[in-house]
């Protein structure tokens, strides 16, 4: 039951009797009385504008997580209604609202933008109802802004660029160039990468969320010549940056390392323009764990391409409510919240642990570009660069 | 900043200008000849670009891809006018508006229907991929050249048809009196119809340009638009000569602001608070700059002579 049909579709393939007990069932649904038993997921993602492809991996792989679940969580009948945010706090919040007051949903999920999640956090939260994060992990709502109704299937934001820190700093990289979007995830990125980077800062760029033309900073960088470059760019922004930094010839300047910018959302516009491009992770498709590899076979087989780690927690999402509802036996937010809390959560980066803040421990892996056996560019991991690493901001965390 | 990044800056500016003009020119031909709100203008760029991309994949050669495409983008807009656009020239600016933002919904979901969401392969072969140096010291894209040399020569060959030959006269009779010049014997139906073509087109060589720069994919000339639309209304709207210098001076303050807002904010301001302020300042100079001619010459910087 994924994507509601059309009332007149649905009137054409049932007779009159049937027709008599829907309308039953409407009337029980209009008088916002919910069926005990059907489970109702709210999954809030970017479909429209050039995000769009991000949310359509999201939807892809919290579908396929359903189809993989029979259709039901934690055995129970289940719905799941996607709505668009379109990138916009303002939309994010009137769609929040909806979903926890009109459509009652048990649990909110999704949200890719740090920005989106800090607009809807409260409101969903203080309502009851569980918000699982299936990407993005703002700082403020880790540590002392935490709330017990939120809990991360992803990462907190500076968790994967402090692995790529501490891989630079391990690498005895001396001097950096950093670069990232001026919003919440930017600025949590930056200091992420910086609590594990000891070497010198040269200088710390942001741009505009949503630019596309990085011309006139790669000149910038240029005149600086760094022996290293550090960039947060997700998205069609990491297609468009890669490019251009490339077409500049860059590469002969400066040592180029990435986080969320080189990954399967990315890698099928740039192609071999990103062969051996490195970046850190929580998730790879080559990951060698039995659900992993069910999920990135069944991705692939249906999508004709590789899921990127966007559709990975969405899939990761989605088992944890199937798990939180097993294990509880009940839909009541502070069940599910109290089992989801306890970790061994079983996802595809392997059974999670689970911090304080209710934040995922996980380890954190060197990626690089590659082709893979049949000339498909693909992420392969090179090395783990922490093990269990737990984020930042749990020791502010009280709830 | 050292003259010579100042300078490669300066070109960045150039190149970004002269892209925004070829939007900018059939719009302002449009907006201001035709006296017709058109919001769908960033579609036309997404369509050239995505007639390129896939054209270059189907030919496998980036030079065929863009000669065919080109003449796709013309038709393009031929039939949008003709289906569409030409039932709505009676209507109120208001009616225009909403019509043609109905147009950008649907073109953003045709593209996304044929094409699906995610962003498409467009990169640059490898003949164009390197760099020249521009002055000593300052290596510059190659492609980024050809983007301005493509553009300059639009710009010329804009300019000379619109003052210099004689269907731009009756464009620019068309504009000042239709009744009139209709009356005379011209065919008012056609011409519009024309310009609104050949605008089209050189909306969808900025898209042919821009896809290899940047993503391609279902609402990339939104932000153009916007972008467009303020280069217009500084340079006066219907004034193709206003639409290029202002085109020029706003890839200028956008690129110069950004790279330089930050530099300065640091000599007086923290680290922290100036790295929050520079981006979010420098987003907003192109508006600031339109807020400052609308309030000394609200007709634009150059008005179309009535």
């Amino acid at each position: 039951m994924f994507q509601k049909k059309t009332g007149f579709a649905l009137l054409q393939e049932l007779d009159v009797k049937k027709i008599a007990t829907i309308a039953g069932f409407a009337a029980l649904l209009f008088s916002n009385v919910s069926l005990a038993d059907t489970v109702k997921v709210g999954f809030m993602t970017t479909l429209s504008g050039g995000a769009g492809i991000t949310g359509t991996q999201m939807r892809n792989g919290a579908e396929l997580a359903m189809e993989h679940l029979g259709g039901k969580l934690g055995g129970r009948d289940a719905e799941v209604i996607f709505v668009d945010d379109q990138r916009k706090p303002d939309v994010a919040k009137q769609l929040a609202n909806r979903l926890i007051k009109s459509d009652k949903v048990d649990v909110v999920t999704g949200v890719i933008w740090s920005n989106l999640m800090m607009a809807i956090h409260k409101q969903v939260t203080r309502s009851d109802t569980l918000l699982i994060s299936a990407n993005a992990g703002p700082s403020p709502i880790a540590g002392k802004g935490c709330h017990k109704n939120f809990v991360s299937m992803s990462w907190q934001n500076d968790q994967t660029p402090e692995g790529m820190g501490k891989y630079m700093q391990d690498a005895g990289i001396k001097s950096v160039y950093l670069m990232s979007p001026n919003y919440q995830a930017g600025k949590d990125m930056m200091a992420g990468f910086k609590r594990y980077y000891k070497g010198k800062i040269i200088s710390e760029v942001y741009t505009k969320l949503g630019q596309s033309d990085f011309q006139a900073e790669l000149s910038a960088l240029r005149a600086a010549a760094p022996p290293a470059t550090f960039v947060f760019q997700p998205g069609s922004m990491g297609i468009n940056f890669i490019k251009q930094w490339k077409q500049a010839g860059m590469d002969s300047v400066s040592e180029l390392y990435t986080v969320f910018a080189v990954d399967a959302v990315t890698l099928p516009a740039l192609q071999e323009a990103a062969l051996g491009a490195l970046g850190t992770q929580t998730w790879s498709p080559d990951l060698d764990n039995p659900i992993n590899q069910k999920f990135v076979a069944a991705y692939k087989a249906k999508h004709d391409g590789y899921p990127s780690f966007y559709a990975a927690q969405s899939y990761d999402a989605m088992l944890a409510i199937d798990h939180a509802i097993t294990q509880s036996g009940s839909t009541d937010a502070e069940a599910m919240r109290l089992v989801l809390a306890k970790g061994d959560i079983p996802t595809t980066r392997g059974l999670l642990k689970m911090n304080t803040n209710q934040f995922p421990i996980q380890n954190i892996y060197l990626r690089e570009a590659v082709l893979d056996d049949d000339g498909v560019v693909t992420t392969k991991i090179l090395s783990t660069v922490f093990e269990d690493h737990e984020d930042s901001y749990a020791k502010d965390c009280r709830f | 900043m050292t003259f010579t990044l100042f300078l490669e800056q300066a070109f960045n500016g150039f190149q970004a200008g002269i892209t925004l003009f070829l939007i900018a020119a059939g719009l302002t031909l449009i907006l201001g000849i035709m006296d017709f709100v058109f919001l769908a203008h960033g579609s036309q760029v997404m369509i050239g670009a995505y007639a390129a991309a896939s054209l270059t994949a189907l030919t496998q050669n980036f030079y065929l891809g863009i000669i065919f495409a080109i003449p796709i983008t013309f038709f393009a807009g031929y039939a949008l006018e003709y289906l569409i656009i030409r039932h709505l020239y009676k209507r109120d600016h208001m009616e225009q508006v909403l019509a043609t933002f109905g147009l950008i919904l649907f073109f953003n979901e045709a593209i996304r229907v044929g094409f699906g969401p995610a962003a498409l392969h467009s990169n640059l072969p490898a003949s164009l991929s390197g760099f020249v140096y521009i002055l000593p010291e300052i290596p510059y894209p190659e492609f980024r050249l050809l983007v301005i040399l493509i553009g300059f020569a639009c710009a010329v060959g804009i300019h000379v048809l619109v003052s210099r030959t004689r269907l731009g006269a009756t464009v620019r009779a068309g504009a000042s009196n239709a009744a009139m010049t209709a009356a005379l014997g011209v065919n008012i139906t056609r011409l519009r119809r024309l310009v609104f073509a050949i605008g089209a087109c050189f909306a969808g060589v900025a898209g042919m340009m821009l896809g290899p720069l940047t993503s391609v994919e279902p609402g990339m000339g939104e932000p153009l638009l916007i972008l467009s639309l303020v280069v217009i209304i500084i340079g006066g709207i219907g004034s193709v000569r206003g639409a290029f210098i202002a085109a020029i001076i706003v890839g200028m303050v956008d690129t110069m602001g950004r790279v330089m807002l930050p530099v300065i904010l640091r000599s007086f301001m923290e680290q922290a608070s100036a790295d929050g302020a520079g981006p979010a300042l420098a987003s907003m100079m192109v508006y600031i700059l339109m807020a400052v001619v609308l309030v000394f010459k609200p007709t634009g910087l150059f008005p179309p002579n009535r």
